[in-house]
């Protein structure tokens, strides 16, 4: 490099003392959503009735992963402009100056291909295309459609999040069957309470942010109520899928306490008026939110633990 | 504003640029070694001639 050069890139530089490190690019692939990503598809690949080689494995597991990262930069991408009014997520590579839009959008693309295509490789082409479609349909459908659009939002773009545990029972069996369906059924009703029960004690943000929660469109009242329906279909669902081939004694166990606890705590919701939930500083919705992220781990946990346990003829129903 | 070549930039830089080649670097081992499972299982081996068709 030139002197010259140098010192025109490192004046460029100075005018922009929050230059991206490497971790602000790995920020934008929304880590922590990342490792549920990882999570529920392993135990779907895991549960599927086939063995796969254990390099495979991994592999399709990092590829499902990339693939949900590069949807999480494209998502950061599109919304950068709520970000920044949004107090929970206003510290994002993009809202923060430290990462461009337009390189963030780059990333994006660019994994989004890379894990498509690798994940066809190293598993089979209906895994690959099932991870191109959960791209496609968390993207296009709920970030640029739904999420700013109607307040069924979450319902729906939560069926994104729903998929890694079909993919990986796709790249493990290279065919679909009911059970992994089941627990895309699981996440799929899980995440509305999850998520209102969110907005109910982060009450600004959605507002200030002009995204049309159930909160904002139609009151707290309904969205206390909404909790309180998707938490008793969800305990229906959790506990008829102990009864079947991805099911077991451990996982109704698991079922059973848990689904009683995530009652309790919707009818507690349900039961509160914005003033109760005001002078403790929303304790109970707060609770809620934190046992509903324990109840996710904890029933795919115990679907995989069936599965680890079926060659010794433990796990599942015999 | 001076910078030299021991200013924390450089450090950043480097630590973004490390990151880049561990990454390019964990990617060939991948593409690596999913070629060494799907060659020693047998995934790009001609179907068998069929016993007793010729000859």
């Amino acid at each position: 490099m030139s002197d010259a050069s140098f010192n025109a890139s490192t004046a460029r530089a100075a005018h922009r003392p929050d230059e991206a490190g490497f971790g602000d690019y790995f920020a934008l692939l929304k880590p922590r959503v990342m490792s549920l990503v990882v999570f529920t598809a392993l135990v779907g690949l895991v549960a599927a009735p086939v063995s796969v080689h254990p390099f495979i494995g991994f592999c399709a597991i990092l590829f499902i992963a990339i693939g949900g990262g590069a949807s999480g930069a494209l998502n950061m991408w599109w919304d950068a402009d709520i970000d920044q009014v949004m107090k929970r997520t206003k510290k994002r590579p993009i809202p923060a100056g430290k990462v461009e839009p337009g390189e963030a959008l780059a990333l994006g693309l660019g994994l989004s291909g890379l894990s498509v295509m690798m994940l066809a490789l190293a598993t089979n082409v209906l895994a690959g295309a099932f991870l191109a479609f959960t791209i496609f349909f968390y993207v296009v459908v709920y970030t640029m459609w739904l999420k700013r659009t109607t307040p069924q939002n979450i319902v729906i773009g939560g069926a994104a999040g729903a998929f890694p545990p079909v993919i990986g029972w796709i790249a493990a069996t290279g065919d679909m069957s009911v059970e992994p369906w089941l627990m895309f059924a699981l996440t799929f009703m899980w995440t509305p309470p999850h998520f209102w029960a969110l907005a109910l004690f982060m009450r600004s943000d959605y507002d200030d942010a002009g995204v049309p929660m159930l909160t904002v469109t139609h009151g707290r009242r309904a969205t206390r109520v909404h909790i309180l329906i998707y938490t008793i279909l969800l305990a229906l669902l959790a506990l008829g899928t102990a009864f079947s081939n991805i099911g077991g004694p451990i996982y109704l166990a698991v079922a059973l306490v848990l689904n009683a606890l995530f009652l309790l705590g919707a009818i507690r919701i349900w039961r509160r008026d914005e003033a109760d939930s005001e002078a403790d500083n929303f304790k109970t919705e707060r609770g809620f939110f934190k046992l509903s992220l324990l109840y996710l781990f904890l029933h795919f946990g115990a679907i995989l633990a069936e599965a680890l346990l079926r060659p010794y003829g433990l796990g599942g129903w015999g | 504003m001076s910078l030299n070549r021991t200013h924390e930039l450089h450090q950043r830089r480097f630590g973004r640029n490390l990151g880049v080649a561990l990454t390019l670097a964990a990617f060939i081992f991948i593409v690596f070694g999913l070629t060494v499972v799907k060659v020693t299982r047998g995934d790009f081996e001609p179907p068998q001639a069929s016993v007793g068709g010729q000859g």
